[in-house]
């Protein structure tokens, strides 16, 4: 046999490596569930009264984040104690108001990096779910997220990934349709129909048809039906009020783990690169006998 | 090739050196117990937005790097059969079980559910009714299951070194014990062998994957699909500084043999790797257009060249000194290429990472301190076992070898 040990180590390095550059972006584009369901925020709606987030609150036993007198509930971001915010959005001259949540991606990052699946995506409502069971409290999902949607609540000894998940827990089974998967209070507070519930199709559809009867009033396009692989969470913005103007990020058409998954298993080839380098180490190592004191 | 002759140090364990130790230690201690009882928020300043701080960007992802050392080193003595290098085997192997042991340390300080994390190893026999599994496309999973087993291998062999020293040490139950177990181990060290030079191929490297998910947030002179190689790469060059320095001194604080001309060859070694990383790093760059960014006015360009600058110096010193350099310049230039590659890593997980939103991070005196004492032990557990076990060269003249402390 003709080959070095450096050669079979060099030629799976640039196996591996030529792997990982032809299989990258090859990742197919997600699909949502059929049955998906998700929430539709029309920000020309949204009069900023708050009740969607005082009824966030109670319903998923969060406590208050006072205003230093004490006086006021007076959340300003998402946070361990709040799954539900709304913002306000200037674009110099005119405002608007956002509301920020868990945007329970089509293929979302956070479940594309927890490591044994304490976030993961339903198969069949498409709610990503958390089980603080097989947390560790890595909070890799925090750096994951490209919408800084999972918090942490830091000042607990047991502490937990916090975020919206729908309101999963006020599903009732005896309903038909949406509701018998999940009922998120803030939509049911809602008095502007600012922020409404339903299946990810019935909700686009809804889009469609709020930007067909008065197109000058919004902006053609609906944030969350392609960026970042599509979220379930739909976004209305006011015509000329740009969607990165009111805070939500340009991330084009694809997932966001699309190219970090595409290259880890580019590398890793379904482990038969490491199983290759591996066999092949060993073959170098014998060939000197291997052990420590006897070479 | 010859086998190295090895055996303990000796001498006093507790020097006030130790005592140092002992005192950071006990500080570290007492943030400890407020960081368990009172949580992550009562003594680090990591946040929502800067979710990961010192404890992973240098406790981890610097310490396993600096721990490279022997796995770099074993991949030129057992895989590439450059024998002559084995003098540096047992200490850079001692050095990396400790480097890894502290950055597993530094991860049960970290995570918040940490009573949890007996699931990831056992996570496909545990499911509990199938929620729970082990989930490939998590760089994390991999990183996590290759440390845990590549600490472990490090333990195995380092135990080969602590086996000797028990059998030389007096009759009883525990030299009796290390008689019955050597041989066993010694067959098993092939495969053992084998997997310490995979697994931190596979952990290394996909350290630099973990950030490539983040794509908002990481600067885009720093977030390239080439992560994983630019890790894979710069620990195997910092790894190798880290050798040279802790033979260098071994050789001036316990008189042990210099082995000047292998650290004289491996630094021509290190000088390749280092070129290669600024030709890749500067032609990634180049090559997808994010060039102009690097001439922005603004603090992260000036990190990107210091990065660059760091390393090319490194290249050209360590290249000068692969012939003829003095232990003190072979120090000093793998010193060099040990500050770029650690400052490379922290880049990439603290200092081009920006979550918006107007968060910010420094490490508070709380995290610092806890670094500190991991890293105290890890020293104290060094000493301890150099003194105890044969894992430095003996001391003795052979030709090419020069008493470091007549040259120092």
């Amino acid at each position: 046999m003709k080959l070095t040990r450096r050669q079979i180590l060099k030629g799976g390095l640039a196996a591996a490596g030529a792997a990982a550059a032809g299989r990258a972006g090859a990742r197919e584009r997600r699909q949502p569930p059929p049955e998906a369901v998700g929430m539709l925020y029309d920000a020309t709606r949204c009069i900023g009264c708050r009740a969607c987030v005082t009824k966030c609150r109670e319903e998923n036993k969060l406590p208050f984040e006072r205003s230093a007198d004490g006086l006021y509930d007076q959340p300003v971001d998402l946070s361990g104690s709040t799954k539900n915010v709304i913002r306000l959005a200037s674009d110099g001259t005119r405002t608007s108001f956002l509301k920020a949540q868990c945007m329970h991606c089509v293929d979302p990052a956070c479940t594309s990096v927890c490591m044994i699946g304490a976030l993961r995506k339903n198969p069949v409502t498409g709610i990503v779910e958390y089980d603080e069971n097989g947390c560790v409290g890595c909070r890799y999902c925090e750096v994951a997220c490209a919408f800084n949607v999972p918090k942490f609540t830091w000042e607990k000894a047991v502490p937990r990934i916090v975020k919206c998940e729908l309101c999963r827990h006020r599903a009732d089974p005896g309903k038909s349709g949406p509701l018998a998967v999940a009922n998120p209070a803030c939509a049911e507070v809602c008095p502007r129909a600012a922020v409404v519930y339903g299946t990810r199709a019935g909700l686009l559809a809804e889009a469609r048809r709020r930007i067909a009867e008065e197109p000058g009033r919004y902006e053609s396009r609906i944030y969350g039906e392609e960026d970042g692989g599509g979220t379930q969470v739909l976004y209305l913005t006011a015509r000329g009020f740009s969607f990165q103007q009111l805070g939500l990020p340009d991330l084009g058409r694809n997932a966001v783990p699309a190219v970090s998954e595409s290259v880890q298993h580019g590398i890793y080839y379904g482990m038969a690169a490491p199983v290759v380098l591996f066999a092949a180490a060993l073959v170098a190592v014998h060939r000197r006998g291997g052990t420590d004191d006897q070479e | 090739m010859a086998t190295t002759e090895t055996s303990p140090v000796g001498g006093r364990f507790v020097t006030p050196f130790v005592k140092l130790l002992l005192a950071i230690w006990a500080l570290g201690s007492a943030v400890a117990v407020v960081r368990f009882t009172r949580g992550l928020g009562a003594v680090s300043a990591m946040n929502d937005g800067y979710p990961w701080g010192i404890w992973i960007a240098l406790d981890m992802v610097v310490g396993t790097a600096l721990g490279s050392g022997g796995f770099a080193v074993a991949l030129l003595v057992y895989v590439l059969h450059r024998g002559r290098y084995h003098p540096l085997i047992r200490p850079a192997i001692l050095t990396a079980a400790l480097g890894y042991t502290a950055g597993a340390t530094a991860i049960v300080f970290d995570v918040g559910r940490y009573w949890n994390l007996w699931r990831v190893p056992v996570a496909p026999l545990f499911s509990s009714g199938g929620r729970f599994g082990w989930n490939f496309n998590s760089g994390l999973l991999e990183v996590a299951l290759c440390v845990m087993a590549y600490t472990a291998v490090l333990w195995v062999e380092t135990a080969v070194p602590v086996l000797e020293g028990l059998e030389a040490g007096p009759p009883g139950r525990l030299r009796s014990l290390a008689v019955a177990v050597r041989p066993a181990l010694e067959r098993s060290l092939p495969v053992v062998l084998a997997l310490g030079v995979v697994l931190p191929m596979m952990h290394q490297s996909s350290l630099g994957s973990l950030l490539l998910v983040a794509t908002t947030k990481l600067h885009p002179l720093w977030h390239t699909p080439l992560l994983p190689l630019l890790f894979l790469l710069s620990c195997v060059g910092v790894g190798y500084a880290a050798v040279v320095i802790e033979a260098t001194f071994s050789g001036a604080v316990f008189g042990r043999p210099l082995e000047l001309r292998i650290l004289r060859e491996l630094a021509g070694v290190m000088a390749a790797l280092a070129g290669l990383l600024v030709v890749v790093r500067l032609a990634d760059v180049t090559l997808r257009g994010r060039l102009p960014l690097a001439f922005a006015p603004s603090l992260l360009s000036g990190f990107f060249w210091l990065e660059l600058a760091l390393t090319g110096a490194a290249a050209v010193l360590l290249w000068r000194r692969r012939r003829a350099g003095t232990p003190g310049a072979l120090v000093r230039a793998a010193g060099l290429l040990a500050a770029a590659g650690a400052l490379y890593r922290i880049d990439v997980y603290l200092t081009a990472f920006d979550p918006g939103n107007g968060w910010r991070y420094f490490p508070s005196v709380g995290e610092i301190l806890i670094s500190l004492a991991i890293v105290s032990v890890e020293t104290m557990a060094f000493l301890f076992a150099v003194r105890r076990f044969p894992i430095l060269p003996r001391a003795r003249r052979p030709a090419g070898s020069v008493p470091a402390r007549a040259a120092s």
